[in-house]
Parts: C-alpha cells; sequence; structure tokens
C-alpha cells in the first residue's frame, strides 16, 4: 500500500520451538497483544521491516503533497483551496509523525532524506501518476485515501507501539480527506454534462492505479507471512483490495458514473464483486521509477530539499550561536 | 547532511484540564522553533491549549529491563486501592 515494496528480512516464518528463548518471549508478547516499545529487545529482521515499511510510508505521504498540491493554485473557488491547504498540509504531518515513528527504531531524519532522494527507498506507486483535471483532486480524495484509510485503519493496531499511535492519529484526520474528495466528485456529478464528463474521466484513470495500491496479489508477496506473523500487517493484499472495491462500487454508482472494469460484476456467493486483472507489468515498472511522473516528483524533492538547505543550515548557525551567547551571560 | 535539526519531544495539553501528554516527536534547530513546529504538526485540530517540547536527548527514561524490580513491588500491595476493604452497605457512602 503506501509501503508496497516492503521485503522483510527474516527467513521464513519460525515456530515458537524453534526460537531462542528472548525471540519467543517477544513473539509471545506480539500474540498476546501487548505493543513492542523502541527499548524492548526485537528481532533484526523485525526492526529492519519496520524501518523500511515505516519510512515507504513516510516518503508517500510527503510525495503524496506534489500531485494534489499542484492544483492549490487552480482550485475552483477560495473555500476549496483553502480545504486543499489544509489537505496537503494533513499529508505534510503526517509524513511528520511517521518519520518520528521510524527514528524510535534507530535511522535518523537525513539518512531516510537521502535514502528517498537517492531512490533507494520506494513510495508509493500512485503518487507517480499525473493530475490533468480538478476532478483528479476529488477522485484522490475518494478514492486514493478512501484506499489507504482501507489499509492505516488495521495498522492502528500494529504490534508496534510508535507506529500503531502515529496510525491512530492519521486515521483521526484521513476521514476528511476521503470526503472533500467525494464532496468534489458530487458537485461534478451533479454539474453541467462537461463536468460529468470530467468526473468520469477522472475514476477511468484513477481506478486500476488505486487498486495497485494495496500491492502485488498474495500469491506474489511472499513477505506477507512473516509480517503477519509479527503483527506489523493484519490482512492480506488481496484481502484489503476486494474489501476496497466493494465499498467503493456502491459510492460510484451513486454518483451515477461508470467503474472502468467491464468484468467486474456482483458475485452473490463469495458476498462481493469480482474483477478483472490488474495490469501488473504497469505496476512494478512504475515501482521501478519508470511511471508518468517518477522523474518529476523526485526532482521537485530533490529542489526543495537543496533550496532548503541554507535556511536549514542558517537557524542552526543562529541557535548554535544564541546558545554560546547564552553560556557567555551566565 | 551532517547538520541535522535536534529531536524535540512534544506534550500537549488538551481542552479539559488534562495533564500534558506526549504527543510525538519533531525536529527543531531551537526550543522557540521546536514550539511553532509543534503548534504546525500537532494542533491543527484545536487539540490544545498548551505545549511543551523537551529536547529528547535530556529525557532519562527506565530501562524496559528495570520493569520487574521497579513496578512489581506495588502488586502485592493491594491494600493501597480502596476496593481492598470491605465496608457495610449500612456505613452509606464513604
Amino acid at each position: 500500500m503506501y509501503a508496497q515494496e516492503v521485503k522483510s528480512t527474516g527467513k521464513g516464518v519460525k515456530s515458537l520451538d524453534e526460537m531462542e528463548p528472548i525471540e519467543r518471549a517477544f513473539q509471545e508478547k506480539v500474540n498476546a497483544g501487548i505493543k513492542i516499545e523502541p527499548k524492548d529487545w526485537m528481532p533484526e529482521g523485525y526492526r529492519k521491516t519496520l524501518i523500511r515499511q515505516i519510512s515507504q510510508h513516510a516518503h508517500s505521504e510527503i510525495v503524496g503533497q506534489l500531485p494534489e498540491g499542484a492544483w492549490i493554485t487552480r482550485a475552483p473557488t477560495l473555500e476549496r483551496k483553502a480545504i486543499l491547504i489544509a489537505k496537503v498540509q494533513d499529508e505534510a504531518g503526517h509524513g511528520l509523525y511517521l518519520y518520528c515513528a521510524a527514528e524510535t527504531l534507530g535511522v535518523s531524519r537525513d539518512q531516510m532524506t537521502e535514502q528517498l532522494l537517492s531512490g533507494k527507498a520506494k513510495y508509493s506507486s500512485i503518487f507517480n501518476y499525473p493530475t490533468l483535471t480538478w476532478a483528479d483532486i476529488g477522485a484522490i480524495g475518494w478514492l486514493v485515501d478512501g484506499a489507504a484509510i482501507m489499509n492505516q485503519v488495521p495498522l492502528q493496531r500494529c504490534s508496534f507501539g510508535p507506529y500503531s499511535r502515529a496510525m491512530i492519529r492519521v486515521c483521526k484526520e484521513e476521514s476528511f480527506h476521503q470526503r472533500q474528495g467525494y464532496d468534489i466528485m458530487m458537485k461534478l456529478c451533479n454539474g453541467t454534462q462537461a463536468q460529468q464528463e470530467m468526473a468520469q474521466d477522472a475514476l477511468n484513470r484513477w481506478w486500476q492505479p488505486s487498486l495497485m495500491m494495496f500491492g502485488p496479489s498474495d500469491a506474489q508477496s511472499v513477505h506477507s507471512a512473516q509480517s503477519m506473523a509479527w503483527k506489523i500487517k493484519q490482512d492480506t493484499n488481496d484481502e484489503l483490495r476486494q474489501k476496497f472495491v466493494d465499498q467503493t462500487v456502491p459510492q460510484a454508482k451513486y454518483l451515477g458514473l461508470c467503474v472502468p472494469d467491464p468484468d467486474l460484476k456482483w458475485n452473490e456467493e463469495k458476498g462481493g464483486y469480482d474483477f478483472g486483472e490488474i495490469d501488473w507489468e504497469e505496476f512494478f515498472e512504475v515501482v521501478a521509477g519508470n511511471g508518468p511522473c517518477n522523474a518529476d516528483r523526485m526532482a521537485a524533492r530533490r529542489k526543495a530539499w537543496s533550496d532548503g538547505a541554507w535556511f536549514r543550515d542558517g537557524l542552526m548557525a543562529h541557535a548554535h550561536k544564541k546558545q554560546t551567547r547564552n553560556v557567555a551571560a551566565e | 547532511m551532517s547538520n541535522e535539526w535536534p529531536l524535540w519531544e512534544v506534550f500537549i495539553r488538551g481542552q479539559h484540564g488534562m495533564a500534558h501528554r506526549h504527543v510525538g516527536s519533531l525536529h527543531a534547530p531551537d526550543a522557540e522553533l521546536a514550539v511553532n513546529h509543534a503548534r504546525d504538526v500537532y494542533t491543527r485540530r484545536n487539540e490544545g491549549v498548551s505545549i511543551w517540547v523537551v529536547k529528547a536527548d535530556d529525557i532519562t527514561a527506565s530501562a524496559p529491563g528495570e520493569k520487574g524490580p521497579l513496578f512489581e513491588p506495588a502488586n502485592s500491595k493491594v491494600y493501597r486501592h480502596p476496593t481492598f476493604f470491605d465496608i457495610p452497605d449500612d456505613v452509606g457512602r464513604m
């Protein structure tokens, strides 16, 4: 999802009997639903997996500001503009909560920034698609934030305390994001024919990428089992994707929009929708850096980081100077 | 990238007269900016009426290994809880 490509480093899931006493005690705590805190003993694989997952999640929040930020200057009304600014500011906040959670595991903020800017760390594939019209802002809130909520709600119960607490804060704020997106879609769908077509076009372009947010299908994601044993992950990618489709299709119907999938069909037996195969080739291309906007997104982040360097350094120099003066005065 | 801003822990007092509570952390060059950043990062929805920031390095924490010696002695002192004592109903409110 926001961390689609996390590979846990454990070598298969060990049974309790195969574990050393210290690891066994750790696993029993996890099984009992007791939170693991930063200073507690934890397997190296658990630590590494969490650093990767939380930092990817944080990077996604930060890069995720870019596609929406592009419409702040072009929002159709002053009210929409104020709402969009608040929403994008929330994404920055979510990134910061998550970076702090990752830092408790012993990785520094600068290390994480460096990993993002060098292309070593990933972020969600979804933010490598362009926002071509105002309806895209509606579609992102409705679909992308909707998918994010679906993923983040179970993460509130994650075994690692700081990640779980960050997710609780994020979830509280996220539902505003989805509702403002749906509100934009409703307005467009009740508008002129051109506005309705704009809404349909946005759904057409964002539907598949939104489904890809949940990551590769269970058959392909070999690392799920360990993450689930560690309670870093609670549901499989396919379970969450199915839940998202079942929740979203009726919402599209209410808008009078057509979900762009000829294979979409209600399946009475499973009590959910069947839907068409996802274009995984496209997904892996985008993750590998070859999506429509990967280069733009990375260029924007690198520019922001290097353009801000003099400012960060200046404030730090000022803080040192002030401190030295205070010490001298004492 | 060596000139990283130091880490601050942030504590917020909520609306209803509760004690300051730890909400998270952030980076800032000095205390004044840490308060400003805390306002933006942790109180966008009226979560608080007061902010404390403390340099993370200045916090001393108990070690997880000390959990037993520190907290277990309290387990046997159940008489510290009012429910330990049976007071007859006839006594009335107490």
